[in-house]
């Protein structure tokens, strides 16, 4: 059979496909995302959807196991904070059918805000764990996961990489096996966690990981592979390909990808036949310190660190001291950092907010973070999803015990992010009477991952159409007698918004409504703006906005017609009427 | 172990560099090469600079290289060049697109491009410069800069007993396939 290139993100999804999967939910998240954009070509076999955020998503999965028909959720390795406490529950309460967690990590945060290792939740949760290490494994070890979870009647994590999820590699597909369908009875022992239930569970679950520690420790998925005994290498994950890279046959491995429960005693016996033993794994010394806690004398973390991903070069040089040779170059690049996209949405919010540098702006996790940076510089705070706005309810109670009361206070938010888990925010600062402006930069779509829909876009992960839930009609619901629909674009109208929110008697509410440029099913009225350089005075008031079409040439604003959308906020910002929209 | 080559793309957003690493990863899939690519996704999107590494031999571990780890480099834009060149083995081959894209922080005047990018290469390494910007224009199609580019890496790299032409007929679009085809000529030759 031919192979073909895949990411591990393209094969996870076929392995869940071939393993029989059928009810399938996930919020996106990078590097996870792409293992859900590749569930609709499965057609009818599965079905699968964006769920509003991470608890539902492993939930949504949960029930459908519960019911008897395999199930697959996934997320960005912070999304498991999320849903952990469905998470942790599952595991005493155990499985139904096969039932899948996808854990996305990020070492080095190409585009995390933290990178916390998420194999410690597998101890924690006591959940098991799979670890592949490239794209057949992804598909290959999927179907084990499955196996595992119906055999052991538990929840599996399944962990993968940035590098595992975006690196493509070579796999050999196979076909789809569909898993017996067992007919639903209720079982109220198993499936409801009343505490004295759960203290059985709890018994039950503990048995269960003992058995498949020895399950661990027979698996062909923890690998021996003997070169020798000078040096044994225990490794995992995609550190397992950095180290073959390295060591080549010149060393002996025990790759690892059953992480949880660890097979100790396999693990054990490698250790007596090599005189040197080195663990190589990224992040946290999950394993080393397990090995050590056991009594396996080994090395590891004194050597690799524990902070950002691991690639050969640094393993040649941290483990064998050798340096690599390069050249570092003498002329120095400078940054591009990335930036608010010409004709984003977000650009007039920010720009108009930036404008009063006494304002407080707790911001959230999407595109719109990126007002945080200068010149719009317009941003106090960014924590998790969802946080925008009770951060900042936090902030202005703080301002009002401090006597610091007259600050103005902004939670913002994008449409996604409302949805996902700041919709609680937008209650807690009625209930609690908060002096905050909550304000949705609804831009019609999940931006930042990369144009996934959502409740409020109108479709779903089937690009069907989708009752498209109303932002207005929920704060207005919630109890803000004043929503303010505004289009950010409008500078003017936003500047109106902004001053009726603050000037507001009832409790007001700012809706950004303006569709990001980059969502492909709809017609984008897309034209260019253009300097009169007789008119330009050099004033760089239009830098102010942060627009990479932009530029300063010969002492006069320019604009790059490839970059500029039209988008006129630059035209009106200029005091001296210099810019004005052209016909492309 | 040690047939394996290692190629780095790097660029800024938009310019192309994902749709040469298909092209390039369809055609060593094809000569029966092992293949492994890696490619960061996310912030870059946002007008960021971007690198894919493509990996190919008879046995390839791992996806990605580190400091000194690619036999060639392809640079999009030149200050890119300057700024991954320490990936490249000091013996490596830099193929370098003669072109500036200026990041935000240049354009509204608070950093300045750095002078003196393309010598700074010539001085440390084998290089190939390829004027691919006006290459391009002069084919009427700005966009097949990339395509261009790949050519002289075709070159440089000494792939030219894969057909790359038939590689490209399969993945280019036909609207835009007879001018990248030109665009790979020129680049070859470059
Ligand atoms: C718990 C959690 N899940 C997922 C993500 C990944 N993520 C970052 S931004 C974002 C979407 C933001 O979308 P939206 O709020 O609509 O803002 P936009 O990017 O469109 O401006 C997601 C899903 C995350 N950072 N944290």
């Amino acid at each position: 059979m031919m192979k073909s290139l895949m990411s591990g993100n393209e094969a996870a999804a076929r392995g869940a496909f071939e393993a029989g999967v059928k009810v399938c939910s996930a919020y996106p998240g990078t590097p996870s995302t792409e293992v859900f954009e590749n569930l609709p070509q499965y057609g009818d076999d599965l079905y699968c959807e964006w769920a509003p955020n991470e608890k539902v998503a492993a939930e949504v999965a949960y029930g459908a196991s519960i019911a008897g028909a395999r199930s697959l959720c996934a997320m960005k390795h912070v999304g498991v904070n999320v849903a952990a406490d469905p998470l942790f529950t599952a595991a005493y309460n155990g499985a139904g059918a096969g039932f899948v967690i996808i854990t996305a990590d990020d070492p080095s945060m190409h585009s995390s805000q933290n990178e916390q290792d998420n194999r410690l939740y597998s101890k924690f949760a006591k959940i098991p764990m799979i670890e592949p290490s490239n794209s057949q494994e992804c598909k290959d070890f999927m179907i084990e996961a499955f196996k595992i979870s119906e055999m052991f009647e538990v929840p599996v994590f399944f962990r993968m990489t940035t590098r595992v999820c975006h690196s493509k590699s070579l796999v050999e597909e196979g076909k789809r096996t569909e898993a017996k369908v067992v007919e639903y009875r209720r079982n109220v022992p198993k499936f409801v966690s009343t505490p004295a239930n759960a203290r059985l569970h709890h018994v039950d679950l503990e048995k269960k990981l003992s058995q498949i520690e020895e399950y661990s420790n027979q698996s062909s998925l923890n690998s021996e592979e003997m070169n020798g005994s000078e040096l044994g290498i225990v490794t995992s994950s995609i550190s397992y390909e950095y180290a073959k890279e390295v060591f080549e046959d010149k060393a002996s491995y025990l790759k690892i990808s059953i992480c949880n429960p660890l097979p100790m005693a396999k693990i054990k016996d490698f250790a007596g036949k090599v005189k040197r033993l080195i663990v190589i794994e990224e992040l946290e010394p999950f394993m080393e310190d397990q090995m050590k806690a056991a009594g396996i004398k080994c090395e590891g973390k004194n050597m690799t660190g524990k902070l950002f991903e691991l690639n050969p070069e640094l393993i040649r040089e941290r483990i064998l001291g050798q340096k690599a040779e390069f050249i570092v170059s003498n002329v120095k690049p400078v940054g591009r950092p990335p930036a608010l996209c010409p004709g984003c949405p977000h650009r007039g919010f920010f720009y108009t907010l930036s404008r009063k540098s006494d304002y407080v702006i707790c911001g959230d996790i999407g595109c719109y973070t990126l007002g945080c940076a200068p010149p719009l510089g317009a941003m106090d705070s960014c924590v998790c999803m969802g946080g925008g706005f009770s951060v900042a309810h936090g902030m202005s109670k703080a301002f009002q015990m401090n006597r610091e009361s007259g600050r103005k206070v902004f939670g913002v938010m994008g449409d996604s992010t409302f949805f996902h888990s700041g919709m609680t925010g937008a209650v807690e600062i009625l209930y609690n009477k908060g002096a905050v402006i909550p304000c949705v930069l609804d831009n019609r779509i999940t931006g930042m991952t990369g144009h996934q829909d959502n409740p409020g876009s109108g479709y779903d992960l089937m690009g069907r159409e989708a009752l498209m839930i109303d932002i207005e009609k929920v704060l207005v619901a919630f109890g803000y007698e004043n929503v303010i629909t505004v289009d950010p674009q409008d500078l003017k109208a936003m500047q109106k918004a902004v001053d009726d929110a603050l000037g507001s008697d009832v409790p007001a509410a700012i809706i950004c409504k303006r569709p990001c440029l980059l969502i492909k099913r709809m017609k984008h009225d897309i034209s260019c703006c253009a300097v009169d350089s007789n008119k330009c005075r050099g004033c760089r008031s239009c830098l102010k906005i942060g627009c990479p079409a932009i530029a300063v040439r010969f002492k006069k604003a320019f604009i790059d017609p490839t970059l500029c959308t039209g988008c006129t906020v630059c035209a009106q910002v200029c005091p001296f009427d210099a810019i004005s929209k052209e016909a492309r | 172990m040690n047939d394996v080559k290692s190629i780095i793309l790097v660029g800024v957003g938009g310019q192309g560099a994902i749709l040469v690493s298909r092209i390039l990863t369809h055609g060593l899939v094809q000569a029966g090469y092992d293949v492994k690519m890696s490619e960061v996704h996310g912030m870059a999107q946002r007008g960021g600079s971007v690198s894919v590494q493509v990996r190919f031999g008879s046995k390839v571990h791992s996806p990605i290289i580190g400091r000194g780890g690619a036999d060639i480099m392809v640079a999009f834009e030149k200050m890119e060049a300057v700024r991954y060149c320490e990936y490249l083995r000091p013996d490596g081959i830099a193929v370098i697109n003669d072109y500036e894209i200026l990041p935000m922080t240049v354009a509204s005047g608070s950093a300045e491009y750095p002078e003196g990018t393309l010598d700074e290469m010539k001085k440390n390494f084998t290089t190939v410069i390829v004027d691919a910007a006006s290459m391009a224009r002069d084919l009427g199609n700005p966009r097949c800069m990339n395509i261009v580019l790949f050519g002289a890496m075709v070159n440089a790299l000494g792939l030219s007993e894969i057909d790359w032409v038939a590689v490209m007929r399969e993945i280019l679009p036909s609207r835009i396939l007879e001018v990248n085809l030109k665009a790979f000529d020129l680049g070859l030759k470059a």
